[in-house]
């Protein structure tokens, strides 16, 4: 069986190098001394000087931050309890409600939205818009990842809490909790990490008032491309990178429940 | 007053009926098991009791009060499930603690309780451990320890000797027996192993398809079934089609398929003319080499067509002249001899007049 | 009975009637857009008001119409965009699978220690931010780069003038397959992991070679596999618009870039409205599509 790995293995590395250079280019000419993202001059940490003077660019990160934590937070609990909901009673309606806006494509999620904050609720784009419609594309993946946490366990052993002596909220508060904790946990992050990345949505939803961080980054690559967009990418690259892992240290099932 | 009292408990799912106007009254410090089939209901009566499920129609009574529609978390009854359901991310000393946090008690008190009712199922070592590091016969003995600590008025066990094997069911069987003496709590099985239900139970509630066919001690279910149904689920039973032709003061006449007619004590109830069947266990067939004429009534003669040796008894399947085939179990009292016939021999088989019964469907 | 039934809507009521309100009733609300004329500085023609009665110099224009459906089928400029993003759809799924597989065999052939970090390396590039990946390639394709240069001197050794690599349907292409990859991936990893062994070795002992086995052992059980990642790559490319809009030249627009347009650009809501509707049609008859391929093969039993 060796010589066939081999095979695939010389398959397989260009796949992962095709994966990772992209981003190695952006991340290494994000220190280059040039303007233009054409030839290695020298090394220099203006870009990320520049980034951090940029005023507008500070603004951005710090609504996309609001952002993020408000709709993972909201997004966490209504998905925990979508998930409880739909491994516990067997819903049929709940789940499509749920995991569709994940398969749909996103524009038209974002457009629909539009059209029913401004005709509807007469509701002004900005920040509240935002958070709404983070919230619910990642309700739907804070819910995979908690009914498949459950789906892996015995579950006689809720009833068996109520058999002795616990009411239903001491069952969910020192029974199901702690256990589903890890998937909530890394729930959480994943929706945090969806909202900082999420640009289709929150292009739509946002209006014209506060900037916000991924629409930022599309305004620099669309009007004037300098490699300060290549630092913002590499900052937020590792920051992903950091909540990503750790997701995975919590429930390592999560990323493949997608 | 009986302990728990059943009446007419009913439950339907839809159109089907699983529990059907059961009737039933288990006693103070009792072994009752609920035996039968998979789909008898027993497991929906089971969490009735445990207040899981709520019945349709009927009462529960524990010492006299309607608990139907109490919540489980208030019954003072505790069940023990098939798969033990210990809290997998506490340790065994956490799990025994469970109910006696539920209730209240204090921190003291809990923790010496804790090590005595560890100390009783000798799991004292193991307080610190956590579900997973523990074996199945382990896991099983925390699961009593925890629904027995809080003395409940009742123990509910859903198949709990299942997932042992042959030795370790063994030993526990005779621990349960043990400790529900010390104890004095009331214990109630359910299972559809009809064996553990004899060698456990004080008295046994047979169900088939929701109704309760029988109710009594285990030589009673065994020795006298009620019906064909109880006679064919437990231990083996020779059956043979017969009809009731006439009856007087203490006998009944039955004309049996193929073997013949034959007179019974009179069975209550039965009248001429009523369809059933004639039943007699293995082991009170008897088998003897045809050598000289038996004057034991009803004689007949067969031949041994198998055997089944399994170590302590032999079962032989005899085809009697008259087509009919039976089973006959022998001990084997002769230590080194596997067997008293060869297939082949000629054998003379009888068997008592109270041996036989008459039962109908 | 009743503390169990109110658990139970206490539990699943806060999510549904949030899903409800935020992502039925736009949904809703967008169909009957779809039907409704455009107001005449952009945004919806009101439902019905006297003023705009011809009778009182109004334009007419009110109430619901089908004139958004007439209009869209009436040119068949929006039919060649909607073939145009099957199109890229198609090509993009395809390559995905070529690329994939290959990984999803090595992983899940790999022992369990390597696996967790392998998928792991898979998913990192997926959880960058979406612009950096194509913006990425946009370095990349430059024409400064040296990429490009070095494409460009191949060329000119073979006789050809030399190409801009950037805004071309390539650069489209190459973008929908980078963003989408890791969605192959996956789906593919995880029905390949639970594929038993023993049914290879049962078809080497068999005499099959190794093609063979990999056709009749390994493709067969690994379908549903390739229909989940088929299904997760070609739905969110018939919808894409940034990569087009970045990567792609002025004639490479796509549907979601048609969508796009008439919401925030020429602000004519109904249409963009029809459009979005069109897209829906297009990705629920693909995904119905893929289900019926999914269930026809369990029946015929492999």
């Amino acid at each position: 069986m060796k010589r066939n790995n081999l095979t695939l293995w010389l398959a397989a590395i260009p796949v992962y190098a095709f994966l990772y250079i992209p981003l190695i280019v952006v991340i290494v000419y994000s220190f280059n001394d040039s303007r233009l993202n054409a030839e290695w001059v020298g090394f220099t940490l203006d870009w990320y000087y520049k980034l951090f003077n940029n005023g507008e660019m500070l603004l951005a990160a710090r609504n996309s931050l609001i952002i993020a934590i408000t709709a993972s937070l909201l997004a966490t609990v209504l998905g925990t309890m979508a998930g409880l909901a739909i491994h516990r009673y067997r819903l049929k309606v709940l789940p499509v409600l749920a995991f569709t806006p994940i398969a749909m494509p996103e524009i038209l999620l974002g457009v629909s939205l539009l059209l029913f904050f401004l005709q509807v609720l007469n509701l002004t784009l900005g920040m509240v818009s935002i958070i709404i419609a983070h919230t619910t594309f990642c309700i739907g993946f804070v819910a995979i990842i908690v009914r498949a946490r459950l789906q892996g366990m015995d579950d006689s052993i809720f009833e068996a809490a109520r058999d002795l002596g616990a009411t239903p909220w001491q069952t969910f508060r020192l029974i199901t909790l702690p256990l589903i904790m890890p998937a909530v946990a890394a729930g959480a992050l994943m929706s945090f990490t969806l909202s900082i990345d999420d640009f289709v949505i929150t292009f739509f939803t946002k209006g014209v008032g506060e900037p916000i961080l991924p629409i930022q980054i599309y305004t620099m690559i669309k009007i004037s491309v300098t490699p300060e967009v290549n630092a913002i990418s590499t900052l937020l690259m590792l920051l992903t990178l950091v909540l990503i892992i750790l997701a995975n240290r919590l429930d390592a099932g999560a990323l493949r429940g997608e | 007053m009986a302990l728990l009292e059943l009446r007419d408990v009913t439950r339907r799912f839809g159109d089907f009926t699983a529990v059907d106007r059961v009737n039933l009254s288990i006693e103070a410090g009792e072994l009752f098991t609920l035996l039968g089939p998979s789909g008898c209901g027993k497991t929906t009566l089971l969490r009735m009791i445990a207040g899981f499920d709520v019945p349709d129609s009927g009462q529960i009574l524990l010492d006299g009060q309607d608990i139907a529609n109490t919540p489980p978390e208030k019954r003072p009854i505790h069940t023990v499930f098939q798969s033990y359901a210990l809290f997998p991310h506490m340790t065994v000393a956490d799990n025994v603690a469970f109910p006696l946090k539920m209730s209240g008690k204090a921190p003291a008190e809990i923790k010496k309780r804790v090590e005595k009712a560890l100390e009783e199922v000798q799991l004292s070592r193991f307080a610190h451990r956590f579900p997973h590091e523990l074996s199945g016969g382990q896991r099983q003995r925390v699961a009593f320890a925890r629904g027995l600590i809080n003395r409940p008025r009742l123990l509910l066990m859903d198949e709990p000797l299942g997932a042992l094997d042959a030795k370790l069911r063994e030993d526990m069987q005779r621990e349960l027996i043990n400790l529900q003496k010390e104890v004095g709590i009331t214990f109630v099985f359910v299972t559809h192993s009809q064996d553990e239900a004899l060698a456990l139970s004080q008295r046994i509630a047979v169900m088939n398809q929701g109704k309760v066919e029988q109710i009594g001690e285990p030589s009673v279910i065994y020795g006298y079934p009620a019906n064909r149904f109880i006679a064919d689920f437990i231990g083996k039973i020779n059956l043979m089609t017969a009809q009731v032709t006439q009856i007087s003061d203490n006998d009944m006449t039955l004309e049996i398929d193929q073997l013949g007619t034959t007179t019974l004590p009179l069975k209550r109830g039965v009248k001429a003319g009523d369809q059933g069947v004639m039943a007699i266990r293995p082991e009170q067939v008897s088998v003897h080499a045809l050598t000289r004429h038996a004057e034991l009534p009803p004689a007949h003669t067969g031949k041994v067509l198998d055997f089944l040796y399994v170590g302590d008894v032999t079962t032989y399947i005899v085809e009697l002249d008259c087509g009919i085939r039976m089973e006959a179990l022998l001990a084997n009292s002769s230590p080194g001899r596997a067997r008293f016939f060869e297939v082949g021999d000629p054998v003379i088989v009888s068997w008592t007049r109270e041996a036989a019964q008459f039962l109908m469907d | 009975m009743n503390r169990l039934r109110l658990t139970r809507w206490l539990v699943s009521l806060p999510p549904t009637l949030f899903l409800l309100l935020f992502f039925v009733a736009p949904s809703l609300l967008m169909i009957v857009t779809s039907f409704r004329y455009p107001g005449e500085f952009g945004g919806l023609a009101p439902l019905s008001t006297p003023e705009m009665d011809l009778a009182e110099g109004g334009s007419g224009l009110y109430g619901l119409t089908l004139e958004t459906y007439r209009f869209f089928f009436s040119d068949i400029l929006y039919a060649e965009i909607f073939l145009k993003s099957f199109a890229i759809a198609t090509a993009t799924t395809l390559i995905c699978l070529v690329m994939a597989y290959p990984v999803a065999m090595l992983i899940a052939r790999s022992t369990k220690k390597y696996r967790n970090l392998m998928v792991l390396l898979v998913v990192l590039p997926f959880a960058s931010n979406f612009l950096i990946r194509i913006y990425a390639w946009m370095i990349i394709l430059g024409p400064e780069s040296t990429f490009s240069h070095l494409i460009n001197s191949i060329l000119g050794v073979l006789g050809f003038e030399p190409v801009m690599l950037l805004f071309s349907p390539f650069a489209v292409l190459v973008g929908t397959v980078y963003v989408h990859l890791p969605f192959m991936i996956l789906p593919l990893y995880t029905n390949l992991e639970k594929h038993d062994p023993v049914l290879l070795d049962a078809a080497q002992d068999l005499g099959a070679n190794r093609w063979q086995r990999f056709w009749r052992v390994t493709w067969p059980q690994s379908l549903p596999g390739v229909f989940s990642g088929s299904a997760l790559v070609f739905i969110p490319v018939l919808g894409m618009f940034a990569i087009p809009d970045i990567l792609g030249g002025t004639g490479d627009i796509l549907i979601g870039n048609l969508i796009k347009d008439q919401f925030l650009g020429t602000r004519d809501w109904p249409f963009g409205s029809t459009l979005s509707i069109m897209l829906t049609l297009a990705v629920l008859s693909v995904a119905g599509l893929a289900t019926w391929f999914a269930r026809s093969r369990a029946a015929s039993g492999n």
